[in-house]
């Protein structure tokens, strides 16, 4: 298979990027669309020219580290998928792809498709954890978790953070991300305490950073590779209404 | 303690005085980490903040331990070399985490879970650190929980578990099949929110390139900056390595494309020891290679033999489909072979008979590297949808990466490198053979013999890094604060140096191949030779190999750009520098080792059965290897490991 693809070339962060054509050839259908750029990079760096900077690391969908906007669409064609985990059997012989990084301002460029997420850890630090020093924790099996709150937990926990949902939204909100967060830990009983600080502090920051509103578009959710629901953005509503209304205790 | 006293034959390396732990105390094993706990001096609340600790890595190990003594009110700085702590690859462990709860009521006790360690680990590791796992692993289980890890629960609302890789009792706890993702996303909160409390400092994207050692102690670290290519030097009263595993040595193995061995390596040739390089673990269930092209290979949790069958065809060259092939003409293998365990034998037994019969030309798939894992008879027997709903994640990431549907077709599985029992030498305390040098999780070679059991990476990762060296290094920082460094130490300037001069080379060597080159060649080199099965003559050919590419590296690479900017390439050129390095001393590891325990199989040294069959009267020590200089010979030390509790025995699974 050979396809055409046009990639976003950046220097760094304060330099002008542009789209940049390449032509690769002999691609195998097993080929990932990383491997694919693998075998590209492995040509230019031959040819003397430099490689193609993109972020990677497990390519097992999980780290979250991977993320291209292909062809217009965050983690490209696939539902579900991480872009590690897309095939070039999801293209046809003679495909032009287009290759962009996440566009956000608060995820800037800092080499071709690579961008800083730092902002992501940010909300993390202004709210979404649980207190729980090591060693103050009580036997695990004190306090009961009923069956359906644990999953709905772990259910909005396997966000693996990659920032899709930044990248598909027309407002650059990073709701779904947040939202997630705060409905993993409010749907514990460990997590109760916290529950209203959690929401307000998160939300602040994520304003901060600069993310946009959220305006129920969903485009988030549908390039989310792990699925995370809407619901989760209600969810964080929810309890921004209530610390609003019952104060943050 | 380079005392040369004998040459070895093969002039490969020199034998060393042996070595010991002095830091385990004696007496009744279920009393000794109580013991040190309590000898051990302690450094009072005011005082912490006046200590500093840099920890290399984020997974599980590092997080858990930076959080902690960020806790406790230590200044930590931690580095990784990913964009995001929340990323080391500790998240992408699928199966669950051991801990002696024995919620079951099914006879499990601290003292059944080292016995199992022990024994898994063939009789390779040390007593009282394996006891003190045991004893830990309960209050992990806890800590998690607080945190609000969110575990597989019972409609009761109590944790669930599951039984795992040949052990009799039901004491994994897991989060379906992403219990590393839930633990390290618990480990990274708590570490975040001591980032927002001020006593953690986070350094994402930077890199550890070496070691500051200052009058015999671990004072420093020289990192690069991977966006702007800076290198910087940071200061600290203790240093702590939890930089992961070695497997990328092979260049195909699960784990992620970053990890390197690079911290761990470059503390070795400062002086640290590095022990067991040769112990590497090969999972039995991973997706086969598929071509030239591969990256990287991922795994397919282990679970999923409870219900497959593996088998591959009786004759060699056989191409019919799998379906095609009638019963008559399978060899189901394990279920021949060892009929009592059939399919659920340890992994090093699975992965090697895998390996058995691709090599007698029986294999499937692309290059007859694989054999199928069938789940016919069992959607015979519970249908399609309870294997889907035990199963499913599983079965789509398979047809995800092969387009096929495994529900139709036999899965095609071959084993792949998984994990490094190996690593820096540590005492009780988990100090390296340099004072101020701690070493935690996977890095470190201390718990886990010669074979790990499933389910236990993440819990000896999280008892390092929460409970073992938070109290363990404070015995060390009550020395403290030390004299106090900067920039213009010689010892400092020296080392920033040789990371400069190291760099300038790999630059300007601007040769013909690329780096990705030459890493796919010394792993092939490695799995044919030390890999699943070794012999004295393959690794002998190993070791010229090695040595032969090695020198073409330094002739012949091509590494484009400069080292201001972010440069993917000259990152992976300077971790394949390293493994190259490491890649001789596992060799040499394996050649010297004339015996074969768990996942270290020599060829020469079998029962009839083909069952590994160690040498304990000559092997029943740690090898733990002294840096020999630029091209010189490794130094070898013994530590002899003594078996007061448990039996040394055969393993058998026939």
């Amino acid at each position: 298979m050979n396809v055409t693809l046009r990639v976003w070339r950046q220097q760094d962060r304060h330099t002008p990027g542009r789209m940049v054509t390449y032509h690769v050839v002999d691609i195998s259908a097993d080929m990932s669309f990383l491997e694919m750029l693998d075998m590209l990079n492995e040509q230019l760096t031959l040819d003397g020219a430099d490689p193609i900077a993109f972020d990677s690391d497990c390519r097992e969908g999980i780290c979250g580290a991977c993320g291209l906007v292909i062809n217009g669409v965050a983690h490209g064609p696939q539902a579900l998928v991480a872009t590690c985990q897309l095939h070039m059997r999801s293209f046809t012989d003679g495909d032009v792809i287009d290759v962009e990084p996440w566009r956000a301002e608060p995820f800037p460029v800092i080499k071709d498709l690579v961008v800083d997420r730092a902002a992501f850890d940010r909300i993390i630090q202004a709210g979404g954890f649980i207190s729980a020093p090591t060693g103050a924790a009580p036997d695990a099996h004190a306090v009961l978790v009923p069956k359906t709150s644990a999953d709905d937990a772990f259910e909005a926990a396997t966000c693996i953070g990659c920032g899709a949902c930044v990248a598909a939204c027309p407002n650059g909100s990073a709701a779904l991300f947040l939202g997630a967060k705060v409905t993993h830990l409010g749907d514990l009983p460990q997590g109760q305490p916290e529950r209203n600080t959690r929401a307000l502090a998160m939300i602040d920051q994520h304003d901060a950073e600069g993310f946009g509103g959220c305006t129920q578009i969903g485009e988030c959710t549908a390039v989310c590779p792990k699925g995370i629901q809407l619901s989760v953005i209600s969810r964080y509503h929810k309890d921004v209404l209530s610390a609003l209304v019952h104060g943050q205790d | 303690m380079s005392d040369t006293e004998t040459i070895s034959p093969a002039g490969y390396y020199t034998l060393g005085d042996p070595i010991r732990d002095e830091k385990a105390p004696s007496g009744p094993i279920n009393e000794r980490w109580d013991t040190r706990k309590f000898d051990a001096r302690l450094v009072s609340p005011a005082n912490r903040r006046k200590l500093s600790v840099i920890i290399i890595g984020t997974g599980l190990a590092g997080s858990s331990a930076a959080a902690t003594l960020g806790e406790a009110g230590y200044q930590v700085t931690n580095f990784c070399y990913q964009d995001s702590p929340r990323r080391a690859h500790s998240i992408a462990a699928q199966g669950g985490i051991n801990a002696a709860k024995n919620y079951r009521n099914d006879g499990d006790s601290v003292y059944r879970l080292f016995y199992d360690t022990v024994k898994g680990g063939d009789f390779r590791s040390r007593e009282s650190n394996v006891y003190r796992l045991a004893q830990v692993s309960g209050q992990i289980i806890d800590q998690c929980v607080a945190q609000g890890v969110p575990f597989a629960r019972e409609y009761g609302g109590l944790l669930d578990t599951r039984s795992f890789g040949g052990v009799q009792v039901s004491r994994t706890f897991y989060a379906r099949g992403q219990t590393g993702q839930q633990l390290l996303l618990g480990a990274y909160q708590a570490l975040e929110r001591q980032v927002a409390a001020g006593t953690v400092q986070v350094h994402s994207r930077h890199e550890m390139l070496d070691l500051i050692v200052v009058g015999g102690r671990a004072r420093g670290v020289v990192v690069r900056d991977m966006t702007t290519g800076e290198i910087e030097t940071h200061f600290a009263d203790a240093i702590v390595l939890a930089s992961g595993g070695y497997g990328n040595v092979y260049f195909l193995s699960t784990n992620a494309k970053g990890c390197n061995v690079t911290a761990t390596w470059r503390a070795h040739r400062r002086g640290a020891l590095f022990a067991n390089p040769c112990f590497t673990q090969i999972h039995p269930t991973c997706i086969p290679v598929s071509g030239e092209h591969q990256s990287k290979l991922t795994l397919m949790s282990e679970s999923l033999r409870n219900d497959g069958r593996i088998w591959v065809p009786k004759v060699a060259g056989d191409d019919r489909k799998p379906r095609d092939i009638p019963v008559s003409h399978r060899d189901y293998y394990l279920e021949r072979m060892y009929p009592a365990f059939g399919n659920l034998v340890p992994r090093d037994v699975a992965s090697r008979a895998a390996k058995n019969v691709c090599d007698q030309g029986r294999g499937v798939g692309p290059g007859r590297l694989g054999v199928y894992l069938d789940f016919a008879a069992a959607i015979a027997r519970m249908g399609r949808p309870e294997i889907a709903e035990k199963y499913g994640n599983l079965f789509d990431m398979y047809q995800q990466i092969t387009g096929e549907d495994p529900y139709g077709v036999p899965m095609r599985i071959y084993p792949a490198v998984h994990y490094t029992m190996g690593g820096l030498w540590v005492d009780y305390d988990l100090n390296s053979t340099i004072p101020g040098l701690f070493v935690i999780g996977e890095a470190n070679f201390s718990d886990h013999g010669a074979n790990r059991l499933g389910a236990s990476a993440l819990m000896q990762g999280l008892a390092d890094g929460y409970f073992v060296l938070p109290s363990t290094i404070s015995a060390y920082l009550a020395e403290g604060p030390f004299e106090k460094i900067d920039q213009s130490h010689p010892a400092v300037r020296k080392t920033a140096e040789a990371v400069h001069g190291r760099i300038d080379t790999l630059l300007s060597i601007g040769g013909e191949r690329t780096v990705g080159s030459f890493h796919k060649e010394l792993g092939a080199i490695l799995w044919d030779y030390c890999g699943m099965e070794r012999t004295k003559e393959g690794l002998t050919k190993a070791l010229q190999m090695v040595r032969e590419l090695k020198a073409e590296f330094w002739s012949d690479v091509k590494v484009t750009g400069e080292n201001e900017e972010l440069n993917q390439a000259l990152e992976q050129a300077g971790r394949v520098a390293d493994f190259f390095e490491l890649g001789e001393l596992m060799c040499i590891d394996a050649l010297h080792r004339d015996e074969s325990c768990g996942c270290h199989f020599r060829a020469e040294s079998q029962t009839t059965g083909g069952e590994a069959l160690r040498d304990d009267a000559r092997f029943a020590y740690v090898a733990a290897w002294e840096f020999g200089g630029e091209d010189g010979t490794p130094v070898l030390h013994k530590e002899h490991l003594e078996y007061d509790y448990v039996e040394l025995a055969q393993r058998n699974y026939t």
